[in-house]
């Protein structure tokens, strides 16, 4: 309660860097793979270990996913840009610098839209990743014996988005953070994953007592792994801070590491020098010219962004929900486009995926690319459906069937006999059954027990096991019944 | 001359360790090299281009290919020291 | 002896007369370095087993009438911050004593597709930081005009080694005047080609704006070939020209009537040695004879291209030299406590005095609050001189001035000055910062028979131009065939 009204008397302010690791074959100035899994330092070369006299080149790559994504976000791509050293040691920078965009970056401004509201970028710039340590006899840096090198990830192209501080809660920062990832899977440059570190992210926090103008001093939190560790983050650093306030202290601005285990953010402070990064134009690369004609160039290989998607769903008579829930797993909007193309009613696709399909993959914790579930294989059975050769109820017991072991969902139908019964004779046929069996029932329908009907129903699909066409089923009862 | 407590922080900042003796040295030294240096404040230089390269071009770059020629056994022969096929350092804190 | 002062065009013509072979050759230039070099200290290591394998390659394509590139068969010295893979690469620093190179270098793959055969690599000042060559980790070099003076600086090896007879062609690098000066103190030619005409990767960087690989030789025609071997576009050096290079031998003995000669009024003043000047002069004259029209030209602003080389310079080079953190390869302290002490304590016992003096300077040109007053000013005034350069090649093609204001200085003698050493590199230093071509060639000898340099400097790409210069003026004069005595 005292927390709540606690809450009321500040506002949060977040502002947040991603960092997003780029797909490209290559590293960003080397032409060693830049692909993960590897053993430890075998994608390297002269150039990633920083040899004595070895040479940057920018991969081509590099530049159009960074225009792309430019694109995406609806940024200024800059006309000239140059590339920097920034410049620190530690054992993961193979050169003493980490080659970045210090002031001219290659993307200006730009927004992302969340439900209500817009976050506004500030600016997106290009750099290499570092390598990777491993602490030997801790689980991390503190209190281990020594530490080792893997070098593969040095040099992996990382596209920097730094927004506005924008955002005032930690559901708007993970809004954003989920816009922004589903545009960057979309157009197909990262895989954001948040936990393997294809996308990484740093949140910048300050709170300020409602109606004041400046921003509070801020505090940099590290090590968020996971949006739901970003939201814990967030919550947790606000609480803190406005402790702080609350007993006269005062926020410093300093770089705090989330710990996911304890839940809790905890200072750097004295465990890094003050940075110095000494920037300065790298003089082994020459400046980037882009033109609008490159520019155009990218734009043609653009594919349609969330967004614009979720626009497309609900025109096809989707709710703002469901459709959300289908662009935010892209395999399944890759799924589903398939799908609507084979001409099948886009709801009742939808409902499918996001009802029984879901559930199913949830359960298994697998992804639909993962299950035995084909394009082909789902247009089939809602085919079926659709022509009424299946019941609705069949065909979802049914899909789930199909999910698990991928067997033709015709075939199977055919096995099993599985379609719907539309002979009216055969049909007449169980009823007659089924109120000769209940003839007790029958007298209390006919003294005015209406509700009966459903019951009737139900013995006599279970004598056709759910086979029996509804409609036919209900004309023929009701007749059979005023008789 | 420059401080000796600057001389320490640049020391620290290019991570050299240095000797009292050379701190002294270098203090001296280093400030008689930039005060010859600050003869260019002579010259007005506001809204000069900073002048990066010695020519002017732009738009180097290579195709998104990779080219893998050496084994991590070649690259990492001339490691300090060497665990399991990673570099080793000692303990960072 | 005889066989040992030829041009490597006239052992081109040897070698194709059959009057020696490759190997033969090879092994002459071995027998020489054994008398010698401990006098010299040219070499910081030899590469013998390379060279006799290419020799005996080029042998064969004698044998077999085969085409053989120019330079096949002439030995070659490299300066050992060059890569030659499979062989160590030092840059006569201890933080680099055993590094094997995994790779080579651009140059390097070139003189092996020449058929060079690389006959060693040359000392020079740690890091080529230096004008005098008494910064090597290893053993200075002395001068063969007096083995008490030095033989300038930083590939005063690659100098040393064809003044002595123990190479006929070597290459250097330059970076304020690195090739150039010693030349000019060891009485042979040396030119710095325009800036990425020859790539620079694989050379062990100092200053990356500044760094350019050049060729030293007997003679401009040798120099002329060694640079057509090694110039061109490389994929590898993000700031390589991607141009064209034209052999410098379809224009190098054409005259040179009409051209435009401007005589730098700044760097003939009463700071030059009367020797020098008088040298100087009198090449002045030769042009002139030549049919050149002589002009005297001013660059106010030449007097500042020290203060902003020296902050450029060291700048680029404490961020490249960061690399050396005994991480990955050289050079590592006994037994750290912890990676603060394995940087710091590696870095003190690896580097050399004038590496960390340069390190130290450039760390702190670069350094927060400090950027704009020197960083940033002396790349606005590096755009100012080459402005004023660019008004002056409007009306001269050619620049001429003293390599250095003086010759050779006695070894030890300049030790503590960095200013006065500084200094030296005057005449020098500003074809770096615009990147222009320019070299060294044989004007004369000061009255203790030391060797004087004329600097020819032209615009950018002008390489060729530059040569034909050279060539016209070594045509009219006998320097170049004046040898040490040994």
């Amino acid at each position: 309660m005292e927390t709540q009204s606690l809450r009321d008397k500040y506002e949060v302010v977040i502002g947040l860097e991603v960092h997003a690791q780029l797909k490209t074959k290559s590293k960003i100035f080397a032409p060693d793979g830049a692909e993960f899994g590897h053993e430890p330092n075998t994608q390297t070369s002269p150039i990633t270990l920083g040899m004595p006299g070895v040479l940057p080149v920018l991969n081509k790559g590099v530049v159009d996913m960074a225009i792309l994504v430019g694109l995406a976000l609806n940024s200024k791509i800059a006309k000239r840009c140059k590339f920097d050293r920034k410049q620190y040691f530690y054992p993961d920078l193979p050169k003493g610098y980490q080659i970045s965009q210090y002031d001219e970056p290659v993307c200006i401004g730009g927004e992302i839209k969340i439900s209500n509201k817009t976050i506004k970028i500030t600016r997106a710039h290009l750099e290499e990743d570092a390598g990777k340590l491993v602490h030997a006899g801790a689980a991390g840096i503190y209190g281990s014996a020594y530490s080792l090198v893997d070098l593969n990830r040095a040099g992996t192209p990382l596209l920097e988005i730094v927004s506005e501080p924008d955002m005032r809660s930690s559901d708007e920062a993970r809004e954003y953070m989920e816009q922004l990832r589903n545009n960057l899977r979309y157009i197909g440059v990262c895989d954001g994953n948040l936990e393997e570190g294809s996308m990484r992210c740093d949140a910048n926090i300050s709170i300020r007592p409602k109606g004041q103008k400046e921003f509070g001093t801020r505090a940099e939190i590290k090590n968020v792994n996971s949006f739901r560790a970003l939201q814990r983050a967030i919550e947790f650093e606000i609480d803190r801070q406005i402790d702080l306030v609350e007993n006269g202290e005062e926020v410093v601005q300093e770089t705090r590491l989330w710990d996911d285990n304890k839940g809790i953010t905890s200072s750097m402070r004295g465990k890094e020098d003050a940075h110095d990064y000494r920037y300065f134009p790298e003089p082994d690369l020459m400046p980037l010219e882009i033109d609008d004609e490159w520019i155009e160039r990218v734009r043609k290989t653009m594919p349609e962004l969330p967004k614009a998607k979720v626009e497309r769903y609900m025109n096809l008579g989707l709710s703002e929900y469901d459709a959300n829930v289908i662009v935010n797993q892209m395999d399944w909007a890759l799924f589903y486009d398939e799908v609507v193309k084979a001409d099948i009613n886009p709801k009742v696709a939808s409902n499918f995926l996001t009802g029984e399909i879901a559930a199913y993959l949830k359960e298994e914790k697998i992804t639909i690319d993962e299950s035995k579930l084909t394009v082909e294989n789902f247009v089939k059975l809602l085919k079926l459906l659709e022509k009424g050769t299946l019941s609705n109820n069949i065909a979802k017991t049914l899909v789930v069937e199909l999910l698990k072991t991928g067997e033709d969902v015709e075939e199977v139908v055919e096995k099993r006999g599985l379609s719907v019964m539309n002979d009216d004779s055969a049909i007449l046929a169980v009823i007659q059954k089924v109120l000769n069996e209940n003839k007790s029932q029958v007298e209390l329908y006919k003294s005015g027990k209406d509700k009966l009907f459903g019951f009737f129903v139900g013995q006599v699909m279970k004598e056709t096991k759910g086979r029996a066409n509804p409609k036919t089923l209900n004309d023929l009862l009701k007749k059979e019944l005023e008789k | 001359m420059i401080s000796i407590k600057d001389v320490e922080h640049v020391a620290k900042l290019a991570r050299l360790e240095l000797t009292e003796e050379e701190k002294v040295k270098f203090s001296k030294q280093l400030g008689d090299v930039l005060s010859y240096m600050e003869q260019m404040n002579e010259v007005d230089t506001t809204g000069v281009e900073p002048m990066n390269h010695p020519i002017d071009f732009s738009n180097v770059m290579r195709e998104d290919t990779v080219i893998c020629e050496q084994t991590r056994e070649e690259l990492m022969a001339n490691a300090p020291e060497i665990e399991q096929d990673y570099f080793k350092v000692p303990k960072i804190n | 002896m005889e066989l040992l002062k030829k041009t490597a065009v006239e052992i081109r013509e040897a070698l194709l007369k059959k009057e020696v072979s490759a190997v033969e050759l090879t092994e002459e230039m071995y027998k020489r370095i054994e008398q010698v070099e401990n006098k010299i200290g040219a070499f910081n290591s030899l590469t013998k087993e390379y060279a006799l394998e290419t020799a005996k390659k080029v042998d064969e394509k004698i044998k077999n009438k085969e085409e053989l590139p120019i330079l096949a068969g002439v030995p070659l010295a490299l300066k050992d911050n060059i890569n030659f893979k499979g062989y160590k690469t030092t840059a006569s620093s201890k933080i680099l004593e055993n590094f094997v190179s995994p790779y080579d270098a651009t140059v390097s793959i070139k003189l092996r597709e020449n058929l060079i055969p690389v006959i060693g690599k040359t000392n020079l000042d740690e890091f080529a930081m230096g004008s005098s060559n008494e910064n090597s980790a290893f053993k200075k070099v002395h001068n063969p005009f007096n083995l008490n003076k030095v033989p300038g600086g930083s590939s005063g090896g690659s100098a040393a080694s064809v003044s002595a007879l123990e190479s006929y062609i070597s290459l250097g690098s330059d970076t304020g005047g690195s090739i150039r000066l010693p030349a000019s103190f060891c009485g042979i030619s040396g030119f710095k080609p325009t800036y990425g005409r020859v790539s620079r990767y694989g050379l062990i960087a100092f200053a990356s704006s500044l760094d350019q690989i050049g060729p030293f030789g007997r003679c401009v025609e040798d120099v002329a070939n060694l640079y057509y071997a090694i110039a061109g576009y490389d994929k590898k050096d993000s700031t390589s020209l991607n141009v064209k290079v034209e052999n410098p031998l379809d224009t190098l003995k054409n005259d040179i009537k009409g051209l435009k000669v401007g005589v730098i009024k700044e760097l003939l003043t009463d700071d030059v040695d009367e020797d020098v000047k008088k040298a100087v002069m009198s090449a002045v004259k030769v042009y002139e004879k030549l049919g050149c029209e002589i002009k005297e030209v001013s660059l106010p602003l030449l007097k500042h291209s020290i203060g902003i080389y020296y902050i450029v310079a060291t700048a680029e080079a404490s961020s490249n030299l960061a690399r050396f953190d005994g991480v990955r390869y050289g050079y590592r302290t006994k037994d750290p406590q912890n990676l603060m002490e394995m940087y710091t304590k590696t870095r003190q016992e690896g580097f050399g005095d004038e590496v960390k003096r340069r390190i130290m300077l450039g760390t702190y040109a670069l350094s927060s609050g400090y950027y704009d007053a020197y960083y940033k000013k002396a790349q606005q005034m590096r755009r100012l001189v080459k402005d004023d350069f660019s008004r002056v090649f409007k009306e001269v093609d050619l620049l001429v001035s003293p390599v250095c204001p003086n010759t050779a200085f006695d070894i030890g003698s300049r030790n503590d000055d960095p200013i006065k050493m500084y200094l030296t590199d005057i005449g020098t230093i500003c074809a770096n910062l615009i990147g222009s071509p320019a070299m060294s060639v044989p004007c004369g000898f000061d009255k203790d028979g030391m060797p004087i340099g004329l600097h020819l400097l032209t615009d950018v790409m002008k390489d060729n131009l530059l040569l034909q210069a050279a060539y016209n003026f070594e045509r009219e004069t006998d320097f170049n065939k004046q040898f040490a005595n040994i």
